[in-house]
């Protein structure tokens, strides 16, 4: 029967894993060399600005294992959504890396990237032309967001990880990708058929979180023809249920996964045991699409952020927090318009941690706020210099601001640190959540070769 | 009466993708599953009513392979756009712990 083993070796590219478990999976015999490089989790801020958001020395660690690895066993080695959010600085920064390990460790290999940021006049044409339609609640895409957005990425099935392969490539750098596609492109080119690869490559793009207890280390993803048995290389296990409830990870239906180019669904899947470590999936099915789409994503500026942190542990002040605040923001704008700042230019947040700010308008329990409260002030401005304006209104504000049966007339607040405000850099939102048709599930994402 | 607090195995949210919150409840036996599912009280109806949102927005799925069960629902803002409170969606799980399954 027709086999093929991947090996994970972390959740991201970066967050780490033990040396010894990828050595484990070596010697047990390994097929390809996988990680998932991204996530939209981190929040907008990562693909707007180009940064990555793990440290590059904790990227360097990571790459350095698996490229020694994957040239000393001579594997194919494929890394998705390169740098966490897959644009083009994102790309070229884990490029440069793995030139950079190449040099220090003296290793040679063909290596090809795959680009998913997407050029404005493409997505444009695309609109104009119908074949883009919003997920979810978005609205249609309209033509100012395509312009407004500062990045726009596509995320890459497996099919250009496939054509990188078969021109040659051993080392496949991608761009923003579904985070299964890197490990199905192998399995699919292993002849294994879709739903096994991709249920794998759902198993894989996690690193081991389907193992059990939760912890960094290389999981080993077995495809065969009639399921995938998958099994963790560290002192953890995959026990059926820690596998069947990886389904429930991130998405929206543990039973219904959306990938480019059809439907992974997993509600008839069968779990067993087949060994204590190791549990074999079966039952999965996949549904091919009638057209193959790309999902886009986007981020756009919204200003620069600057932030201050204050608690009080006043019974008066507690006791009307609704009214004081407002007296605080009609105080902020009021001073903001003295120095020719008006209220478009800047937002005003204040977190109220000990009454609700965890969850916002959603929490539930108002009735008994504790017996001291702290305050994130968040300020949103159109430019660094009008954020630290505001906030330092909003600051000392929060400080002096009167209130009804006031007995700490020095000052309402405790604030921890000296400077007391801090710039937090620009500030961004996601902008889409759309899909584009396409006919050539490669025609999004160009692949360039080069010999490291 | 019995609390999801006091019969949950895992009681957890999460982002699923920046436009949505995903809650899960998992039981640790399948009669623990089974109990809850016939007590009709976890379904689109609850998750409204404790998330503020409209029945229609909330997707339920009981999962007996996990004992499990899913909601996914729409985030009070997208992840990391102003005013949100909770980037990854991490804690927003609390108000399921206190939900009461008779028994």
């Amino acid at each position: 029967m027709r086999e093929t083993r991947m090996v994970s070796v972390s959740g991201i590219l970066g967050y780490g894993y033990p040396e010894a478990a990828l050595q484990a999976a070596l010697a047990r015999g390994v097929d390809m060399l996988g990680c998932d490089g991204g996530s939209s989790d981190p929040g907008p801020y990562y693909l707007g600005s180009g940064q990555p958001f793990v440290s590059l020395r904790a990227m360097k660690r990571d790459l350095r294992l698996m490229l020694r690895a994957a040239v000393a066993h001579r594997l194919p080695m494929l890394i998705g959504t390169c740098g966490g959010a897959g644009g083009e600085p994102h790309l070229q920064l884990v490029a440069q890396m793995v030139r950079d390990i190449a040099r220090e460790e003296g290793l040679h290999f063909p290596m090809a990237l795959i680009h998913s940021e997407q050029p404005k006049a493409r997505i444009e044409a695309g609109r104009r032309e119908g074949r883009i339609r919003p997920l979810g609640r978005m609205p249609p895409l309209a033509a100012a967001t395509i312009e407004r957005a500062t990045r726009i990425v596509g995320l890459c099935g497996p099919e250009p990880y496939m054509r990188a392969l078969d021109e040659g490539a051993q080392v496949v750098l991608g761009g923003r990708s579904s985070d299964p596609a890197p490990f199905a492109a192998h399995a699919l080119r292993a002849q294994l058929p879709p739903a096994q690869a991709w249920y794998a490559g759902k198993m894989l793009e996690c690193g081991a979180a389907p193992a059990l207890p939760k912890g960094p280390d290389c999981l080993m993803v077995t495809v065969r023809e009639d399921g995938v048995i998958c099994e963790p290389m560290g002192e953890r296990a995959c026990t059926p249920l820690s596998v069947a409830n990886h389904s429930l990870h991130e998405n929206a239906s543990p039973i219904r996964h959306v990938e480019p180019g059809g439907v992974l669904d997993t509600s008839d899947c069968r779990f067993e045991a087949v060994s204590p470590r190791a549990t074999l999936v079966t039952g999965m099915r996949w549904q091919p699409a009638a057209t193959y789409t790309v999902k886009l994503e986007a981020a756009e500026r919204l200003g620069h952020r600057a932030v201050s942190f204050a608690g009080t542990r006043d019974p008066g002040l507690i006791g009307q927090l609704p009214g004081f605040l407002d007296r605080v923001r009609a105080l902020v704008a009021e001073k903001a318009r003295d120095l020719e700042i008006g209220p478009e230019a800047w937002r005003l947040t204040i977190h109220r941690y000990g009454l609700d700010g965890v969850m916002g308008a959603r929490e539930p329990r108002r009735d008994a706020p504790g017996h001291e409260i702290g305050f994130l002030i968040d300020v949103v401005g159109e430019d660094a210099e009008i954020a630290a304006a505001v906030i330092a209104l909003a600051r000392t504000s929060m400080l002096h601001c009167d209130f009804p049966g006031r007995l700490c007339k020095e000052g309402n607040m405790a604030i921890p640190f000296s400077p007391s405000d801090l710039m937090a850099g620009e500030v961004y939102r996601f902008s889409m959540a759309h899909v584009i048709e396409t006919e050539d599930p490669c025609a999004l994402f160009p692949i360039e070769h080069e010999r490291v | 009466m019995a609390l999801i607090r006091d019969i949950a195995q895992v009681c957890k949210s999460k982002n699923a993708g920046p436009f949505e919150l995903t809650i899960d409840v998992v039981f640790a036996d399948d009669a623990t599953f089974e109990r809850v599912r016939a007590s009709g009280v976890l379904g689109p109806a609850l998750f409204a009513r404790l998330y503020g949102v409209a029945e229609a927005d909330v997707l339920f799925t009981p999962y007996p392979a996990g004992r499990a069960f899913k909601a996914t629902l729409p985030r009070l803002v997208p992840a990391g756009e102003i005013g949100d409170t909770d980037v990854y969606g991490a804690q927003q799980h609390a108000p399921l712990l206190e939900v009461d399954i008779p028994p």
